[in-house]
Formats: C-alpha cells, structure tokens, sequence
C-alpha cells in the first residue's frame, strides 16, 4: 500500500527565527501592521511503500527524527499520514 | 634520516570547498596532508581529520545534514571515540553538530545575510587541537564566510558549554573585548568555536587555513594549524 505524509519541522519556540523577522519586517510596509509572532517553517510531503498505515507512520517518525528535521533546533509534527488510492498514485 | 611529520587527514565531500586550502595550510605549516574522500571508510591512517568548510551536498536540507551521513564519518565518530583529534571547519563545524559530536546547532545569521570579513576571536582555553599552543586571552585574526553560523543551543546544554568551559573561541575587537557588534551573526555568547568534553574534537566558524600566508593576508590561523600539528604529532608519538 502507498501512504503520502505531510510532515511540518519548525524552529523551537525559544530560538530567534531570522526568516520569520524578515516576513514579520515586510508586512507593515504592504498595509499588514496588525501582524506577530510570523515562523517560517519547512514543510515535507512524501509517499512511502508500506504493509499497513501503522508502519507506514513509524517509518515517517523515525525519517524526522533522523534527517528530515534536527531535534537539537528543531520540532517536528507529523501532519498527515494516508493512503493514497490506486489511481492516484503516478 | 627520516622525519616524522604528523599526517592531517582532509574529508572531501561533495561541495566541499575549502578542502585545497587546508591541504594547503597543513603543508604550509610543515605536515604532510592526506586527502580523504567522503565515500570511503577509511582514514589511511592519519593522525588527525579536519573537515573543511563548503556546501557539502549542497546543504540542501540543513547544512551539514547529509554529510553526516557519508560513509566516511562512520570512521569519523570512531576515530573520535578513540581520543582522535577531529577539527571542523565552517561547513566542518555544521557538521560535527548535526553529527552529535559536538554540542548546539549552527542557523541562519541573525542579520540573514552571508558575512564575509575579518573578524577576531579571543582564545577562551588551550585544551582543543587548534589551541594546544594558545593560552586563554590572546587574540587571533581570521577571516569568516557564512550565511548560517549563528550558533545556538538549548538553555540546558548551554550551561554545560559555559560551565565546563568548551568555549574555545570567541568573537571579539581586536583589543580581546566582546560586544554585539563584534559578533558577525548574532552567535550566542559569542561563541565562535567550541569542543568536546573530550577535548578532542573542536569546531569553529572562522576560516583558519585562509590566514596561514603572509602573501595572501593575515596569519592568525598559523598558531591554530601548529596547534593542530603539535597535537596530532603528540598522538602519533605516544602511539
């Protein structure tokens, strides 16, 4: 069965996120001043070959943790796990 | 008659840089360089590996994300583990972290942008491979070039960091002084370079093997590389 996942890594709370400042630093000169607290993140979609959702979802937490995301600066969340029907896979 | 000079092994990855010119400093400085190739496991018996600055696999993901991954760091963690000295340059620093062996994370430059410049930096201990002949206080001059060396850490391993004194290097004016200004990407304490408990493994953002040749520049990366050789012959010696 082939599963797609959506996984969301963002920088912890705690730690000074550049690129969000330079967004938030945009905005109030394009009219947006009511805006705050701008994270930007990294998003990651993927299709995995597995026997069940369960296993599918276990690989998608072990490949974060490992490489997809750096659990020193950073968390992740697993936003989706799903299988994909047949006509949709390519 | 023979002579002994300690062997520096230099890692190329895939993007690596600044390889060449750390082959270069270590010759410069009377060692004999041995490049290494990242798909190989095998150290060819070196008495101590730099990992050089660059864009290793194009830190498409985060920097340092996939080098850590290449075959030839397996021998890396090991030859680690075994007290061998292990410096990381730059995209070498990126690494080591995102490998573990070193403390904290290197992000994005506070201000966004890449820096290129000169810049100084205080030494804080003389227990690492690039500081052995140094003593806490004097001040080096070394060229920097980074678009992510703002290192951070959790608050936790931060106070590990302070209290047992890994700091080894700090940005600072040249009188030795730290202010904000003269940090070039917001690090945090100033920290510039940092090793292991161990004290075999260091790392910093700064560019040692740039400031080896008085031709090209400045030369404060020369104490560092001498560090780097004394330390490495020491081992060799005692083996």
């Amino acid at each position: 069965m082939r599963f797609r996942a959506q996984v969301l890594v963002q920088l912890k709370p705690d730690l000074l996120d550049p690129q969000g400042k330079a967004v938030e630093g945009s905005l109030p000169a394009m009219g947006w001043s009511n805006v705050s607290d701008v994270r930007v993140g990294r998003y990651v979609q993927l299709d995995v070959e597995a026997g069940d959702r369960d296993a599918a979802l276990e690989q998608v937490h072990a490949m974060s943790e490992r490489l997809l995301s750096n659990p020193v600066i950073e968390t992740y969340r697993v936003l989706d796990v799903g299988e994909l029907a047949a006509r949709e896979s390519p | 008659m023979s002579q002994r000079r300690p062997r520096i092994g230099v890692v190329t990855f895939p993007g690596s840089l600044d390889d060449r010119d750390a082959l270069r400093a270590v010759a410069f400085m009377g060692g004999k360089g041995v490049a290494l190739w990242h798909g190989e496991r095998d150290l060819r018996g070196v008495d101590a590996v730099i990992l050089p600055g660059g864009f290793s696999y194009g830190d498409y993901l985060r920097c340092g994300a996939i080098a850590r991954f290449a075959p030839v760091m397996d021998e890396v963690r090991a030859f680690a583990g075994a007290g061998g000295p292990v410096v990381g340059i730059c995209n070498g620093f990126q690494i080591l972290c995102e490998a573990g062996l070193l403390p904290g994370a290197l992000i994005r430059n506070r201000q966004l942008r890449f820096v290129c410049r000169w810049v100084h930096v205080r030494v804080e201990t003389s227990l690492s491979p690039l500081s052995a002949g140094l003593v806490a206080g004097d001040v080096l001059r070394v060229p920097v070039k980074h678009g992510e060396g703002q290192f951070v850490a959790s608050a936790g391993d931060l106070d590990l960091i302070e209290r047992d004194g890994l700091v080894v290097f700090r940005y600072c004016a040249q009188d030795g002084g730290v202010g904000e200004a003269d940090v070039p990407n917001g690090a945090t304490n100033a920290i510039a370079g940092l090793r292991n408990e161990l004290g075999n493994v260091v790392g910093l953002m700064p560019h040692p093997e740039h400031a080896v040749d008085p031709d090209v520049g400045a030369t404060g990366g020369q104490s560092m590389f001498a560090s780097l050789l004394f330390t490495a012959l020491a081992r060799a010696s005692a083996a």
